[in-house]
């Protein structure tokens, strides 16, 4: 049968074919060895027309992760409604466009790439996570897309040498625990100190800074996992240890989770909790809803809080005589959802304000490159309470932090003024010549 | 893809020796791994031709139903063929994405290929030490046990922290399309190629596996374990192959998602991810690799659509984002409703009354 034996020749010849075709590709190079590409060209602006422009975040909308962040993306999206409101930013509206990747960074991806090629989004603003945003930052640089302050601590943000195009925003976690270790050091000298922490790089770079001021103190360090919701073999285990100070490198949810678990066995340490838990609007939430059905429901949530230290870079809902805490509120009254507002919200709105105010510096005629220059070259001056980093090779957003302390009313005193530092063994400094401009001043809208 | 159908096994073949032999005997008349192979080299065509129209955004996830279709089709053949109901499978997906992840930190001059045949030899050996533990077990205790690997194996990447990379888990990059196609294939192309490639190669095998004499035994412990022991077929034998091909495919599926993502996270081989993958076969037809290509577009599309739709309707928020999840369980429920057999079975009693008018 000739037909038969030409069909099945065929057969072996598009297998062999294809399978050839494939090995060369692949065989003569080692799957992890990357060639550095051309840099992609930033004299382009997609998602930019007269009137609009078209930015993107991926955030976690639907999850286990939403409650505590979906915060973020409202607030940005009240402030951008609010600059839209004013007549837009050069005279085009921001289209602000925030995609649900539920926290899984393969989802990340997907919605990312859907913003990038679908969208034609000119910049990422505020994507959420560290293993999420991870995932995507290398595409987000190697297709030339402004990534503008991801809502993370993590160190790998500030890289210029790998991901130019990446401007980092949270204070970083080192930064942040170095101030920390520095106050426990000079207001506690002497007591016992036991680290709480999340395990993964936040606890990671947390204790980097930590123990440059507090290594001969610790007596206990104890990790949890995002995923297990229980910390009662921790706690007990800092009990144990008669740690007098509990420094928390938490989330929110593990920050109140903490708390409840410490009053149950009668354990009552100094907390210090970064800004990433200390959202004490949020926290109050929390540890209403953890608290409903136990013995301890009832008891004000001011209770659990009283005295915690909070390292904090923003304004703050608790602190309405601040004029951009004010105005976050009142933005928040008229453009926001119907939810409270909290630190969580003023997150993302000081995102969206100082986004808005690069793209009023980048000018009418806006390019991506035009963006990226005035990130490089703008004095920021606020909404936050420490000086900014955008430029020289140095991209870590917030370059430091102050402390605030929680009292029975619900007011916070603001116990130790901002102190910046970088996020390795150098000194931390106070700050001097930093000058706030009050919303009116800054230029962020038309 | 109409022509693979070869990878269904045909009924007989006792028709092939008719002296003038029409176009679909002398297809009949060639062997079933040629047939196979033939089927996806169509396929792999069908998926060129489609790249070529299409963008980006739908090769990354063309890729993704790609990957997805090679691990459900390893879960067929263990649940629809020989019966062994694993909640585990994720967990394999698990070990090949992290094998292939470490091999490229670790091993970067490794070429892709050689990548892929470690991550199957890594997944196998994990099948084989499962596979032996449980091959006394059938049921809910099986699904039990397999149960347990899903739930547990994600805390390994935290309990070691520094080579897993913990809840962060590990990103790679690997290399893109060859020097000599820039320009005409994109990256994410490219990705989608080598993932078809490979998944319509193995379905292949799969296929000549489950038409053959291993797929007849598996079929007949399935039925009757008994009656299948005394007709002389080593069941225990048989089962614990089967449930390490499964698990190669499923390690395979896994490896080819880190190469497509560059990134893996324990969170994203929960539990809900092999719920998902034996869901989604059960809706896409338990009985036929076929079902498993309908679960894998499933998987991928219901969610997109989903969000789309609930884009264009102007939902409130909170039902916009649930919409997606709402609208899986509702197509679930309604193709078992009204076919029994899944969307593959649905489609051929749809064929069967279209060919009997």
């Amino acid at each position: 049968m000739p037909a038969n034996r030409r069909g099945r020749h065929l057969a072996r010849a598009a297998a062999a074919g294809a399978l050839a075709l494939v090995m060369t590709a692949t065989a003569c190079t080692g799957a992890g060895q990357i060639e550095e590409g051309v840099p992609a060209d930033l004299d382009v602006a997609p998602g930019v027309t007269d009137d609009s422009v078209v930015i993107g975040a991926h955030h976690p909308l639907t999850g286990p992760a939403a409650p505590g962040y979906l915060s973020i993306s409202r607030g940005a999206s009240a402030v951008f409604d609010y600059v839209n409101e004013q007549g837009g930013v050069n005279g085009r509206e921001i289209d602000y466009r925030a995609e649900d990747d539920a926290y899984d960074p393969s989802m990340t991806i997907d919605v990312t790439r859907e913003l990038v090629i679908r969208d034609e989004i000119f910049a990422m603003m505020g994507g959420l996570g560290t293993p999420t945003h991870s995932g995507v930052i290398d595409y987000l640089n190697d297709e030339g897309v402004p990534d503008i302050f991801p809502s993370s601590g993590a160190l790998a943000w500030n890289n210029t040498e790998v991901h130019p195009l990446t401007y980092g925003w949270q204070a970083d976690y080192t930064k942040e625990a170095k101030v920390q270790g520095e106050y426990i050091a000079e207001h506690f000298p002497g007591q016992s100190v036991g680290y709480l922490y999340q395990n993964d790089d936040v606890g990671v770079d947390s204790q980097a800074g930590l123990d440059q001021y507090l290594e001969d103190e610790v007596v206990a360090r104890q990790h949890y996992e995002s995923e297990v919701t229980d910390l009662s073999a921790q706690i007990a285990e800092l009990d144990r240890a008669g740690a007098d100070v509990v420094v928390c490198s938490c989330i929110p949810a593990f920050t109140a989770m903490g708390m409840l678990e410490a009053s149950r066995i009668g354990f009552d340490p100094q907390w210090m909790v970064s800004s990433i838990g200390g959202d004490t609007a949020t926290l109050q939430g929390l540890l209403q809803e953890f608290t409903s059905d136990t013995p301890a429901e009832g008891t004000p949530a001011d209770a659990f809080l009283e005295d915690t230290l909070v390292t904090t870079y923003l304004p703050r809902v608790e602190d309405p005589e601040d004029e951009w805490a004010q105005f976050f509120i009142d933005v928040y009254e008229e453009y926001g959802g119907e939810d409270q507002i909290t630190n969580t919200h003023i997150f993302g709105m000081s995102q969206a304000v100082m986004f808005a105010q690069a793209l009023k510096s980048a000018g009418p005629d806006l390019t991506r490159q035009a963006l990226v220059d005035a990130l490089e070259n703008e004095e920021w001056r606020g909404p936050g309470h420490v000086p900014f980093a955008s430029s020289d090779g140095d991209h870590g957003g917030h370059e430091g932090v102050f402390v605030v302390q929680h009292q029975s009313d619900g007011t916070q005193d603001w116990v130790q003024e901002a102190r910046v530092t970088d996020r390795e063994d150098g000194p931390i400094e106070q700050v001097e010549g930093f000058d706030r401009a009050t919303p009116e001043e800054l230029e962020f809208h038309d | 893809m109409s022509t693979t159908t070869g990878q269904r096994p045909e009924p007989s073949t006792e028709a092939a020796s008719t002296p003038p032999p029409s176009l679909p005997e002398r297809w009949r008349a060639l062997p079933l791994p040629a047939r196979n192979l033939l089927g996806a080299a169509a396929a792999l065509l069908a998926v060129i031709a489609f790249l070529a129209v299409t963008g980006d955004l739908t090769a990354l996830r063309l890729a993704t139903v790609g990957y997805t279709f090679l691990a459900i089709a390893g879960l067929q053949l263990l649940v629809g063929g020989s019966g062994q109901i694993s909640l585990g499978h994720g967990a394999f997906m698990m070990i090949g994405a992290y094998s292939m992840a470490l091999l490229v930190l670790h091993l970067p001059m490794l070429p892709l290929a050689t990548n892929l045949l470690i991550v199957v030899a890594v997944s196998a050996v994990a099948g084989i030490a499962v596979g032996a533990a449980t091959a006394r077990l059938h049921g809910p205790y099986l699904a039990g046990a397999t149960l347990i690997l899903a739930v547990g194996l994600p805390g390994i990447a935290h309990r070691y922290h520094d080579l897993f990379g913990g809840s962060n888990g590990l990103n790679i990059r690997t290399v893109g399309a060859p020097p000599f196609l820039d320009g005409i294939v994109t990256t994410s192309e490219w990705r989608a190629l080598v993932v078809w490639f490979t998944v319509l190669l193995v379905l292949a095998a799969l296929a000549t596996i489950s038409g053959g004499r291993l797929g007849r035994r598996m079929r007949a412990i399935r039925d009757d374990e008994t009656a299948a022991a005394m007709s002389g077929i080593p069941v225990g034998r048989t089962k614990v192959v089967a449930f390490v091909i499964a698990s190669a495919a499923g390690g395979l599926a896994g490896g080819l998602q880190a190469y497509v993502l560059g990134t893996v996270t324990p969170s994203s081989f929960s539990l809900v991810l092999s719920l998902t993958l034996i869901a989604a076969l059960v809706l896409g037809g338990i009985g036929s690799l076929w079902g498993a290509l309908w679960a894998a577009v499933a998987i991928v599309y219901l969610e997109v659509w989903a969000s789309d739709l609930a884009k264009v309707m102007d939902l409130d928020h909170n039902v916009q984002h649930n919409l997606p999840i709402v609208l899986f369980g509702v197509v679930l429920i309604l193709v078992l409703r009204f076919w029994p057999l899944g969307l593959h079975g649905g489609l051929q009693a749809l064929r069967n009354r279209i060919a009997r008018r």
